[in-house]
């Protein structure tokens, strides 16, 4: 985050090239006719998979010159994958990420081509983004990355029939939270999930109360590399506040045994073990897969962080992935340097990639695809995830992915301690400060 | 003792050896797979550990500025102790134990040998698939404990700093006590009938012979056995990395982990091949110190009187 959000340069207005869905077209015999090949590499694994590989098939269909050999790589595996790739000199063409830390990691290595200009020249590709998604996609003023897929902000999720059994009322402040929690364990029910062994899924807390408490400005001095910035009082009062709920048993009991991954945090929820939870918006549609008739049948509640009282933040803020993102390798080809920039004019997120992200229960960053969700079951949650999207007056990008890797791994490992109570919040800011801007 | 130790081996070997210098030639193959893929990125994690380098931008010498930032964070002597209670606690349970199994299934009766397949099968499983399986065995909300009620297995099992190391003893020792046993079971049918037909004659039970036969005899295995389990969980990694991640907090941040979190997911590659070079010297120093215990000559007989 951090990046000033509207860094997203004014719209140029010119009339580029319009990205209409180059992909129906004919071409049909796609044959691999000669011309230089380019590579991509993307994740693994629903909801991602397929939308992404259909993209990349119709590209292919439409540009039988101008080919992109595609590589699928499980999540986990992919992060040290391309990492070592890209330092071996042995980087795809188009690299996927998450934008942020990691890609400036690439940029000061010159290992990534800056597309500034590019977007200059295709205003149009630009100007149907979210502006917000270019953020994390902007390294000292100029832009590296091509935003792409879902915007996925955190959301607080809660269960319905929960909250109807114990006769309480969704929180509208950080204070009905507190009153709920003591709420909810007298009735024996968890107040919150919480996969805590996972460390991100922390994270996200800290992320809303220190922009509840004190404004995204906290956490943007951080990002900003000032000294001693988690010293504020504000980040002190956040991480106070933290520890306070973890011993007001806001969380379920044996929090730090749960992992994120085998999705048994949100299997709590869907089961009524816990009454609320904090999660990423992709979160939806796990639920929907695995909770049997928890979502269909009206039992998932969603909403915004909700402000605290007397708190400095503003409550549209979010925060989350504000999208994926695609660079291209300094390393390629100018054959194939093309033929990826030629994906992201024509490609990337044309109607029919769009329509099969609305199906996975995603929101893609194109302004007005909130018009494709009529007619979806998912129609409610969607236009939810796209109004906070964009109205969000800061979206900002989460901490881990905004960090460079160094200060990330520091910061979990700190917020495994903080949760863990064996270190105090003063503990907590003199660790975190010693690997500001690093 | 050198003098003897060469001795034995050139008398040994001259039968096969007459056809001149071939053997030195044998031992060729295995010594350049060493030099390979062992001494040379040895050297390369050594040159390594003076630089700084974020494995994506250019190498950087800067002196012992790595090691100077391993050896002042209070991580290292964690991580180390660590490393330390993990080794000595699964050498701990792991070594009585695959000593009775191991005698146990050197008996050549029809069942001791089914069971001898069975007890093998956690070995053919991969680290991976063992910690995902226990992992979700040990959830508490979902986990065994949860599904059957008992109380006692509902616990926060990777979340309390005692209990997760715990864990990982556990699984660890479940994982390789087959393997241990195994090498057991052949050191036992090595001993000679001769010595407990002697020892029954003269009215020794089977406790007596355990400890006056038995165990003395199996002296090479224990520590061939203990030189295996105890630089192998020096750099035991995989198992823990799935289960705990190192957690809770850093509680089971061993020092082949501590390498990795440094190496690939803070980017610090100079740092994590100080730690890599740690861990060499620790091993080395801890299979020098095993070979010592064997006594001064590693070819002496057991069999004396036999």
């Amino acid at each position: 985050m951090g990046l000033p959000l509207g860094a997203a340069l004014a719209a140029c207005g010119t009339s580029g090239p319009a990205p209409s869905g180059g992909a129906a077209s004919g071409a049909a015999a796609g044959g691999n006719g000669g011309g230089a090949k380019a590579s991509y590499w993307f994740l693994s694994g629903p909801p991602g998979e397929a939308p992404r590989t259909a993209a990349v098939k119709r590209f292919n269909q439409a540009n039988p010159n101008g080919q992109i050999d595609f590589n699928v790589i499980q999540n986990d595996a992919y992060k040290t994958k391309i990492k070592t790739a890209i330092g071996a000199g042995q980087a795809p063409t188009i690299i996927w990420g998450w934008g942020g830390g990691g890609l400036r990691s690439y940029v000061q290595a010159g290992q990534v081509e800056d597309l500034t200009s590019w977007f200059g020249e295709n205003a149009a590709v630009k100007d149907r983004l979210f502006p917000g998604a270019f953020g994390a996609a902007t390294i000292d003023g100029k832009i590296y990355a091509m935003p792409c897929e879902t915007v996925q902000p955190i959301v607080l999720f809660y269960n319905k029939k929960v909250f109807e059994k114990v006769g309480v009322q969704p929180p509208q402040s950080y204070g009905d939270i507190l009153d709920l929690v003591k709420k909810f364990n007298a009735q024996g029910i968890a107040p919150f999930s919480l996969g805590g062994q996972s460390r991100w899924t922390n994270m996200m807390w800290l992320e809303f109360l220190f922009d509840r408490t004190g404004g995204s400005e906290v956490f943007q001095a951080v990002f900003d590399g000032e000294k001693d910035a988690w010293n504020n009082p504000a980040s002190i009062e956040a991480l106070t506040k933290m520890q306070e709920l973890i011993k007001a048993n806001g969380f379920i009991k044996g929090f730090s045994s749960i992992t994120a991954d085998s999705n048994a945090d949100q299997a709590l929820l869907y089961t009524g073990k816990a009454a609320m939870m904090l999660h990423g918006s992709w979160s939806y549609g796990i639920q929907q897969a695995q909770g049997g008739d928890f979502v269909s049948s009206g039992g998932l509640g969603f909403m915004n962080f909700p402000p605290i009282d007397g708190g400095k933040g503003d409550p549209s803020d979010t925060v989350g992935n504000p999208g994926q993102y695609l660079s291209i390798s300094s390393k390629a080809t100018p054959e194939q340097k093309e033929i990826a920039k030629k994906f992201f004019a024509s490609g990337v997120l044309d109607e029919a990639e769009q329509k099969e992200w609305v199906g996975t229960g995603g929101v893609p960053i194109v302004n007005g695809s909130d018009k494709l969700f009529t007619g979806s079951k998912d129609a409610e949650f969607l236009n939810f995830v796209y109004g906070v999207a964009s109205k969000a007056k800061v979206f900002a990008q989460s901490w881990d992915q905004a960090l460079s890797p160094t200060a990330a791994e520091v910061l979990l490992d700190n917020i495994a301690k903080l949760f863990q109570l064996s270190i105090s919040p003063q503990q907590f800011a003199t660790n975190m400060n010693a690997v500001i801007g690093k | 003792m050198s003098a003897t130790a060469t001795g034995r081996t050139s008398s040994a070997a001259a039968p096969k050896a007459r056809g001149g210098g071939v053997l030195p030639w044998l031992a060729l193959p295995a010594l350049l797979a060493f030099v390979a893929f062992a001494v040379i990125p040895l050297i390369g994690v050594l040159l390594l550990s003076f630089t700084s380098w974020d494995t994506l931008g250019t190498i950087q010498l800067t002196g012992l500025e790595s090691w100077q930032s391993v050896l002042s964070d209070p991580g290292l002597p964690h991580a180390l102790w660590v490393t330390f209670l993990i080794t000595a606690l699964s050498w701990a349970v792991q070594t009585p134990a695959s000593i009775l199994i191991g005698v146990f299934l050197a008996g050549h009766q029809r069942y001791r040998e089914l069971l001898a397949v069975l007890y093998f099968i956690p070995l053919l499983l991969s680290s991976a698939a063992i910690a995902i399986t226990y992992k979700a065995l040990l959830d508490p909300n979902f986990g065994l404990g949860a599904g059957l009620h008992i109380d006692l297995l509902t616990q926060d099992w990777l979340g309390e700093p005692g209990l997760a190391l715990g864990v990982v003893i556990f699984v660890v020792s479940w994982q390789f006590i087959p393997f241990h046993s195994l090498l057991y079971q052949g050191g036992v049918r090595q001993i000679p009938r001769s010595l407990y037909e002697a020892a029954e004659l003269d009215g020794a039970g089977r406790v007596r012979m355990f400890f006056n036969i038995t165990l003395p005899q199996l002296k090479y295995t224990i520590i061939t056995s203990s030189t295996l389990m105890i630089v192998g969980s020096l750099t035991f990694f995989d198992l823990i990395f799935v289960l705990t991640e190192g957690g809770p907090s850093d509680a089971t941040r061993a020092l082949a982990l501590d390498m990795y979190k440094r190496g690939f997911q803070a980017n610090l590659m100079g740092a994590a091949c100080v730690i890599g070079v740690i861990l060499v010297l620790v091993g080395l120093a801890l299979a020098l110190l095993l070979r010592r215990l064997g006594g001064r000559d590693p070819n002496a007989s057991q069999l004396e009187g036999a």
